[in-house]
């Protein structure tokens, strides 16, 4: 088991000819994914690598079966192609394109509502689970196959923390990139419920970063609804205060978008929170030798 | 990108909200001849992309012409929360008879758009906020269905508001959303939006911050980026495509993603030091630009010790290497660089720079001894 990707992963490639495109496919095929189908726009019949290209994601469905996207199309069309993934059956898309407008997203978030699909990002590093499928511009180097799950709104502090679990012989189960921005297709809580699921995940790490209030609702669901242990990092401590237009967002969250607001919740909700990155595969260590 | 009070009125009146009748100024000449064409008493207001101003004596009433230019000559040229005036506006006076609150923004974790109105508007509003949060009216709008004319309803009446002030505040909610919509904004605010005498709502302050990732479809707003207070330094990464924020230490720091970058000066502060800046290099090992980078953190004259911290990922640990030490034969600074390469390839990377380093760099294999470093170093005077 894993979540979101695995063995039965058949992926299509959105902007599969575009630079970024090209040069991901071709890493995530070595790393043995089965992308199945590829789609640009006028690019029809073409193939690349071996993968055919299509016209529009009705058409690369209806031939290949594809059941999950990937999205490297530029972000003045993003919210194009996810509504066009989601219009088609994906059940899993991850927008890897960085810049998203916000108008767009919230448009997209509202209408997933309505869809069972899940959206990864945008601006993410995408879903890997190691040795089954990769979905992901992350490096697969780093990673190795095992129980610890991983779920980031960072890329490179990602991949820092993964490589302490690997360097400690720990394997993860999955690695999700849940993005940044401010609207995301998937928040923190949606991916710990999959993998409380997860009958093969024994250990959760969330690394979140100030902005936003994701942090605390996770800790809330994690007190009230997990049994599988979380680990927590929070960069940003020493982060400038954003400087502010305007009362509304005072008026709305408070003083909670900081790291320390974050890491209080955190703590409060007895979930071990590591005060660097090379504590967070102290924590873990210590979590699963207890449990074994 | 935060636009400054006349050009987030100037987007307003585009889609029909009323507001006062204003000219900018840029000296007190220029207040004396707005002042003289509008005629009558006119407020003289900083233009700062800052809150604020009304305390800290930025906004300043007068009737006769050469009092305004006195007014103006008193706000050029203020700091208000460190940011310089350098133009006001001058605004006609009107009979103001309530002032309340208005605006709209993007709401992270509901994935909607927010609608906040209170009947208590003025610049104690977050005060409003928490003391009486019942007097603040909150509506999400489903951007699929757009505003709703019962949603309109709903809050004027949950407000309390009866015959023109509710048909006046219903009306520039409506064109308010539009604005926020078609503008792509994240935020935009009236406050006060007051009611006249002769019942007239209207926006007496503008706050409109627009998304930066929609300036590509808005090309008139983006023309308005103000590169005259911004950083020259941050201007400089900006256009290098380097993420470059100046702090008040003198650890500068530089790394690859904003997460690590962010963790990395957390790491630095646990050990004592204090970051001068933040500074994401992103992916790949551009020696060119790396080299600016270097040059950015090292340009800050408070600046002892630069630490540099990479996680080599697709862009293996060994062409990160090749790529720092070209960008340090290109870069002049002599500023002891503590270098800390960790990921894919880490330690042929780390083989590559021991053999080449000059004296000033020193590597260490983890975050944590790279920080204590990067603060020993300091410590040690420095440069």
């Amino acid at each position: 088991m894993a979540i979101l990707v695995d063995d039965e992963t058949r992926l299509v490639v959105q902007g599969i000819t575009g630079h970024e495109g090209r040069f991901h496919t071709g890493r995530m095929l070595e790393s043995n994914t089965q992308i199945v189908a590829g789609v640009t726009p006028g690019r029809g019949g073409q193939d690349y690598e071996g993968v055919p290209v299509f016209n529009t994601m009705e058409e690369a469905v209806e031939e290949t079966g594809a059941n999950t996207s990937v999205i490297f199309v530029p972000a003045a069309f993003s919210a194009d192609a996810i509504f066009e993934a989601l219009d088609f059956g994906m059940q899993t898309i991850c927008c890897i394109t960085e810049g998203v407008p916000v108008h767009d997203m919230m448009r997209v978030a509202n209408y997933l509502r309505v869809k069972d699909a899940t959206l990864i990002g945008p601006n993410c590093p995408g879903v890997i689970s190691p040795d089954k499928s990769n979905v992901s511009i992350m490096p697969v180097d780093i990673f190795i196959p095992g129980n610890v799950g991983i779920v980031s709104r960072s890329g490179t502090l990602t991949y820092q923390i993964v490589n302490e679990l690997t360097q400690r012989g720990i394997g993860q189960s999955t690695a999700v990139g849940i993005g940044g921005d401010p609207i995301i297709g998937t928040d923190f809580i949606e991916i710990l419920k999959k993998f409380e699921a997860d009958p093969e995940t024994e250990c959760v790490v969330m690394i979140g970063e100030i902005g936003g209030n994701a942090e605390q609702l996770a800790a809330e669901y994690v007190q009230n609804e997990m049994r599988t242990p979380v680990v927590a990092y929070i960069a940003g401590f020493t982060a400038p205060e954003g400087k502010t237009m305007g009362h509304a967002g005072a008026i709305v969250s408070g003083g909670e978008s900081t790291a320390q607001a974050k890491s209080e919740a955190l703590e409060k909700a007895g979930i071990g929170t590591a005060t660097n990155p090379s504590e967070v595969g102290e924590l873990v260590t210590e979590i699963l030798n207890h449990d074994s | 990108m935060d636009l400054y009070e006349y050009q987030g009125k100037e987007l307003l009146r585009q889609y029909g909200i009323e507001t006062l009748e204003g000219i900018v100024a840029a000296s007190p000449e220029e207040a004396r001849a707005a002042a003289e064409k509008l005629g009558g008493p006119v407020a003289v207001k900083a233009q700062v992309l800052t809150g604020g101003r009304g305390k800290a004596g930025g906004i300043k009433v007068a009737e006769e012409p050469e009092d305004v230019a006195e007014a103006a000559r008193q706000i050029l040229g203020m700091e208000i929360r460190g940011h310089k005036v350098r133009r006001v506006l001058v605004e006609a006076g009107a009979e103001i008879e309530s002032e309340m609150y208005l605006s709209i923004m993007v709401d992270r974790a509901a994935k909607k758009s927010l609608i906040l109105f209170s009947t208590e508007g003025g610049i104690d509003i977050e005060e409003v906020a928490e003391q009486n949060p019942d007097a603040i009216v909150r509506i999400y709008i489903d951007p699929l269905l757009g505003l709703l004319p019962y949603e309109v309803r709903e809050l004027t009446f949950a407000a309390g508001l009866e015959g023109d002030i509710a048909k006046g505040v219903g009306k520039t909610l409506n064109n308010l959303y539009e604005a926020f919509v078609e503008g792509d904004a994240s935020l935009v605010e009236i406050n006060p939006l007051v009611s006249t005498k002769d019942g007239h709502v209207l926006a007496l302050d503008a706050k409109v911050t627009v998304d930066n990732s929609s300036l590509f479809r808005h090309e008139d707003i983006a023309e308005l980026h103000d590169v005259d207070v911004a950083d020259p330094e941050e201007q400089r990464a900006l256009e290098a495509g380097l993420q470059y924020v100046k702090l008040d230490g003198d650890v500068g720091i530089l790394g690859n993603g904003a997460g690590l970058v962010m963790s990395t000066l957390d790491v630095v502060a646990q050990a004592g030091g204090e970051p001068a800046n933040f500074c994401d290099v992103g992916g790949g090992a551009n020696a060119e630009k790396i080299a600016t980078a270097l040059d950015i953190v090292a340009s800050n004259q408070q600046v002892k010790s630069v630490l540099f911290n990479i996680f080599g990922g697709i862009t293996r640990g060994d062409e990160v290497a090749r790529g720092l030490l070209a960008a340090l034969d290109r870069s002049d600074t002599d500023l002891p660089i503590v270098v800390r390469l960790d990921g894919t390839n880490a330690d042929e990377g780390r083989r590559i720079l021991a053999e080449n380093t000059p004296e000033n760099v020193y590597t260490e294999q983890t975050m944590l001894d790279a920080a204590k470093k990067a603060v020993e170093l300091v410590q040690d005077g420095g440069r």
